[in-house]
């Protein structure tokens, strides 16, 4: 499943601001922490603040900070703000999408879609944190030896 | 699906394919929180609560499967793991697993097969600790991983699962409908 840019920039946004929700983060900040575009995020943390996912804090030490609960929000969720997967595979308006191969080949690409979005949906912010957590930890035990 | 302790039994699990780690003592009480619930070893006098809880999230009464299952329990205590929860002097949750060696060419694993929780008592870590306490039955039994199998919509448990750090295995589930 390849993802749109903004619906990475977003889950980049949410996992990193989730992270630590007391603390605000620029868009500057953030862009230079994973290479991107700040232009291009700034534009995704709007989204992400109409969403309710995060909003920004004025001022000296302003920034964006998350706002949502990390234990519901899913990635899935914060995908579905910058794109539809719920149908990918398996759509009959593609061409040959009504032949008889067509129709098979949809059969098995929407198989695998099926499992990409279960998974997607059963995942939260908080679930990812934890693997984030768990493989930082296992990084540094494994630097100090 | 969970289990608790059966420590001493334990003692002499020694399938050869059981186990290239060593094995662990088996806990030696089971595990408690402050007037939380407790995890223990299933007793014959359990299975109705097994029953209605199993009966709240299915919908479904199935007394004489969980009656088979714990006799099943009963015939290879040391490979086999049935824990329920107990909360203010009733079962409000259950745990199943067993070692399931070489399916599919599989290393022995630990399988969690039942789990259930009183919906009237979620959110109290409950299902969590029962997971807790069969995993710690299979480290006992010399299991180095934990296996179970979710339906693709059942979303709430897999977040469950997910949130405990399990990942999708190296193996894919597969079926057909077989025509008459």
């Amino acid at each position: 499943m390849k993802l749109q840019k903004a619906t990475l920039f977003g889950l980049y946004a949410v996992l990193d601001l989730a992270e630590d929700r007391e603390r605000t983060r620029s868009a500057g900040e953030i862009a230079e922490t994973y290479g991107i575009s700040i232009n291009h995020l700034a534009k995704v943390l709007r989204d992400l603040g109409r969403a309710g996912l995060v909003e920004a804090a004025r001022g000296v030490g302003g920034g964006y900070r998350f706002i949502g609960n990390p234990k519901r929000v899913t990635l899935m969720d914060v995908i579905e703000i910058f794109e539809d997967i719920r149908s990918g595979a398996g759509d009959a308006r593609d061409p040959g999408a009504k032949t008889d191969i067509g129709y098979s080949l949809h059969v098995v690409l929407g198989e695998i879609e099926d499992i990409a979005r279960a998974t997607l949906r059963s995942v939260t912010i908080e679930t990812l944190l934890k693997h984030v957590r768990r493989d930082r930890d296992q990084r540094r035990a494994a630097a100090a030896e | 699906m969970e289990m608790s302790k059966y420590a001493a039994r334990r003692q002499g699990a020694k399938s050869s394919t059981v186990a290239k780690a060593a094995k662990k003592p088996a806990p030696a009480a089971a595990p408690r929180a402050a007037q939380g619930p407790i995890i223990r070893p299933v007793n014959p006098g359990d299975l109705s609560g097994v029953v209605k809880v199993d009966q709240r999230n299915t919908g479904v009464a199935k007394r004489d499967y969980w009656q088979d299952q714990y006799e099943r329990y009963l015939r290879r205590p040391k490979e086999r793991f049935f824990l329920v929860g107990e909360f203010e002097g009733r079962i409000v949750g259950f745990a199943i697993g067993e070692v399931r060696a070489w399916e599919f060419g599989s290393p022995p694993c630990g399988w969690v097969f039942a789990l259930g929780v009183d919906p009237s008592v979620r959110l109290r870590n409950i299902g969590s600790q029962l997971i807790d306490a069969i995993s710690e039955h299979f480290k006992c039994a010399g299991m180095r991983k934990l296996r179970t199998m979710l339906r693709r919509d059942d979303n709430l448990n897999l977040s469950f699962f997910r949130s405990l750090g399990m990942m999708a295995g190296p193996f894919i589930q597969l079926e057909k409908d077989l025509e008459e």
